[in-house]
């Protein structure tokens, strides 16, 4: 309820939210309503591209909280949104269960075709979903804890924490490309069949999937509104704008760093497992270093430091990501490129610093 | 036990013996709050700081002077943690050892500093900017879940009044002018209530009324407080000091009144051909 009140004191605020709102339950319920051939239903793959945006919203916004507030260009952020989308697979995979083309009960296809006997153990528990999406926060969680703690303490920062960042995902891009990582090498986890004993192919399970994206999407929104409004929150910007000086208020400068990007990085995870039921597959191409410059992108492209600008320059970028590729494939990273150059020489604040400059200028 | 507190009062001193060391209790029962001896830090061979040896009195207000580049700030960069010297001992009371403490726990152990240039959030309001400084669990998650209390709330609007910002509560500190922005620090370093205030020139840029505001507000802070300020303006200087330091090339040149130093022939001379 404080959130919500929170979140409504600003107008901007409120107006996103009720687009989220309004995207969230009209898609899903115009779905489950109306039949097939009705002018409003959307189709299957409406469904999970718009799905798979919200999710990318999601992670953008993330990422904003650690560089747009904090300050940390964190160049390796899709990482934990891979290790969020593995734990939502590795339960995807077990759910398989005799289905698989070599029908072993317990051990996934890819391990069977390895003349692997038994379960590495850190499969365990994957086949109980609860478990799962624990590990869904846990692993990303972990990693950026342990990473950030040897990281922050060290008081590594700027340009050599934005390359080891970069490290750090292509350290595991090439790791889970191996098979003996037990991750299903380059091809990844795919061919899942249910979710919870749904299946997952099915209409209504898309619809409730995306219906949870959004959903999700807007509870992470309202609880990084209110972190950035707390005293927490004024800390971080003020670590963002002059780091040592908050070391001589009495603040561990590495400890508010560690928590914002473990936090971002358990959000990271969340998206990643909502992004993988919906698009079938996670492969160890989501680890690649490129995907995280693009979510700097996403961010840039909204404006830092909003938490909705995020959320517009997921969309609009992937959207146009889309429409591009369909038209012409090899072109879109020149056109990411020549857009990350055209935001941070003329648009520093991206979309939403353009708009706020029109408003400002229409009401003068 | 530290040996440095012990040799130094080795003579004259009967207390020693019963000398309990008290985790984060200040032991100021001999007088002194800070001991910096022997503290040399140099830069690429050039030495910033050299032999430096200084003790303040608990309570006391200390002026120190000296030219540019005379090592005032890297002094201070010593006692609160910034830098690392090369030799010596720096001394927060009896017991505790500086040198083996980081930025943060030397500010929460009551040493707490206005910088030079105004360090102030310009991105927080007047408000918000106390609101950080104030004294209370710097832990992230009692930060995330701390709420002023109606108390606390009055202790900002206190100082506020006292740097004279009220009517800017709510502004952010990046609009304010340059005098301004000193006296958000100056609020900033009242609110941490600390033990040892180091204060480095905070009368760069103000009218001459903040002036003399500014030297009422250190004076009525000594005694419950031990200060420390730089300052370059010496009509300033002599408005506040009782004793002073002079610093030349990374040691102490001289300490006295106002009269003695400035009367010393070393000093003027430093200063004439400075
Ligand atoms: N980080 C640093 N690296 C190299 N040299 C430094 C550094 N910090 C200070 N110095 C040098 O050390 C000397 C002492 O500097 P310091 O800032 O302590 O002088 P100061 O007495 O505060 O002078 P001012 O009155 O100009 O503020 C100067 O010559 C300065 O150039
Ligand atoms: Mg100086």
């Amino acid at each position: 309820m404080k959130l919500l009140t929170l979140a409504t004191q600003d107008k901007t605020c409120a107006t996103v939210l009720m687009v989220l709102a309004a995207v969230t339950f009209i898609i899903p319920l115009c779905n489950l309503l109306t039949p097939a051939d009705s002018p409003l239903h959307f189709s299957a793959y409406t469904v999970s591209l718009v799905g798979k945006y919200l999710t990318f919203a999601l992670l953008g916004m993330s990422l904003d909280l650690v560089w747009g507030y904090c300050g940390i260009l964190a160049l390796g952020h899709g990482a934990f949104f891979a290790l969020g989308g593995y734990a939502m697979g590795m339960y995807l995979m077990r759910q398989i269960g005799t289905r698989g083309v070599y029908g072993d009960p317990l051990l996934p296809d890819f391990m069977v075709f390895l003349n692997w006997k038994e379960l590495p153990w850190y499969w365990f528990g994957f086949d109980n979903f609860g478990f799962a999406m624990l590990m869904v926060v846990l692993a990303p969680g972990a990693l950026a804890f342990v990473f950030g703690w040897l990281a922050f303490r060290s008081r590594v920062t700027g340009v050599y924490l934005s390359i080891i960042t970069q490290a750090l995902t292509y350290a595991l891009l090439l790791a889970f490309f191996r098979n003996e990582m037990g991750f299903g090498g380059n091809n990844g986890l795919t061919d899942f069949k249910d979710i919870l004993g749904f299946n997952i192919q099915s209409e209504n399970v898309r619809s409730v999937l995306f219906f949870l994206s959004g959903l999700a999407l807007i509870i992470a929104f309202l609880l990084c509104r209110w972190i950035t409004n707390t005293k927490l929150g004024r800390v971080v910007t003020a670590i963002r704008d002059q780091e040592s000086r908050v070391r001589f208020l009495g603040y561990r400068v590495e400890m508010f760093k560690l928590w914002i990007f473990v936090f971002a990085a358990m959000l990271a995870g969340v998206a990643g497992a909502l992004y993988v039921p919906q698009v079938g597959i996670i492969n160890p191409s989501e680890f690649t270093p490129l995907n995280s410059l693009e979510i700097v992108v996403w961010v840039a492209m909204g404006g830092r430091g909003t938490l909705y600008g995020a959320i517009i320059g997921a969309v609009v970028v992937n959207f146009s990501k889309t429409v591009l590729t369909g038209l012409m494939p090899d072109a879109w990273l020149f056109i990411l490129g020549g857009l990350f150059v055209v935001i941070t020489v003329l648009l520093p604040d991206g979309i939403v610093g353009l708009m706020r400059r029109n408003i400002r200028s229409k009401q003068a | 036990m530290n040996s440095f507190a012990e040799n130094l009062f080795d003579e004259d001193d009967k207390v020693k013996a019963s000398n309990v060391v008290v985790e984060g209790k200040v032991d100021i029962r001999h007088g002194p709050i800070l001991y910096m001896e022997d503290v040399s830090v140099s830069f690429d061979g050039f030495k910033a700081l050299n032999k430096l040896s200084l003790f303040i009195d608990a309570g006391e207000l200390r002026c120190m002077i000296g030219p540019n580049g005379a090592g005032k700030t890297t002094m201070m960069d010593v006692i609160t943690g910034k830098t690392k010297p090369d030799t010596g001992s720096v001394f927060f009371g009896q017991t505790i050892d500086l040198l083996e403490m980081d930025e943060p726990a030397i500010a929460q152990a009551g040493i707490c500093r206005k910088f030079q240039k105004p360090s102030v959030f310009d991105a927080l309001s007047v408000f918000e900017n106390l609101e950080l400084a104030l004294k209370t669990n710097k832990g992230a998650w009692k930060t995330l879940f701390f709420r002023l209390t109606g108390e606390q709330r009055d202790r900002i609007g206190e100082v506020m009044e006292t740097v004279g910002l009220t009517a800017l509560a709510h502004s952010r500190a990046g609009i304010l002018s340059h005098g301004q922005k000193q006296w958000l620090e100056i609020g900033m370093l009242l609110m941490q209530e600390p033990k040892v205030m180091l204060v480095d020139e905070p009368i760069a840029g103000m009218t001459h009324q903040e002036i003399e505001r500014t030297a009422e507000l250190l004076l009525s802070l000594q005694g419950e407080r031990s200060l420390v300020v730089v300052e370059h303006d010496m009509e300033f200087v002599r408005s506040i000091a009782r004793k002073v330091t002079v610093l030349h090339e990374g040691s102490v040149l001289t300490e006295g009144t106002m009269d003695e130093v400035q009367n010393d022939p070393r000093v003027i001379q430093v200063y004439l051909g400075g």
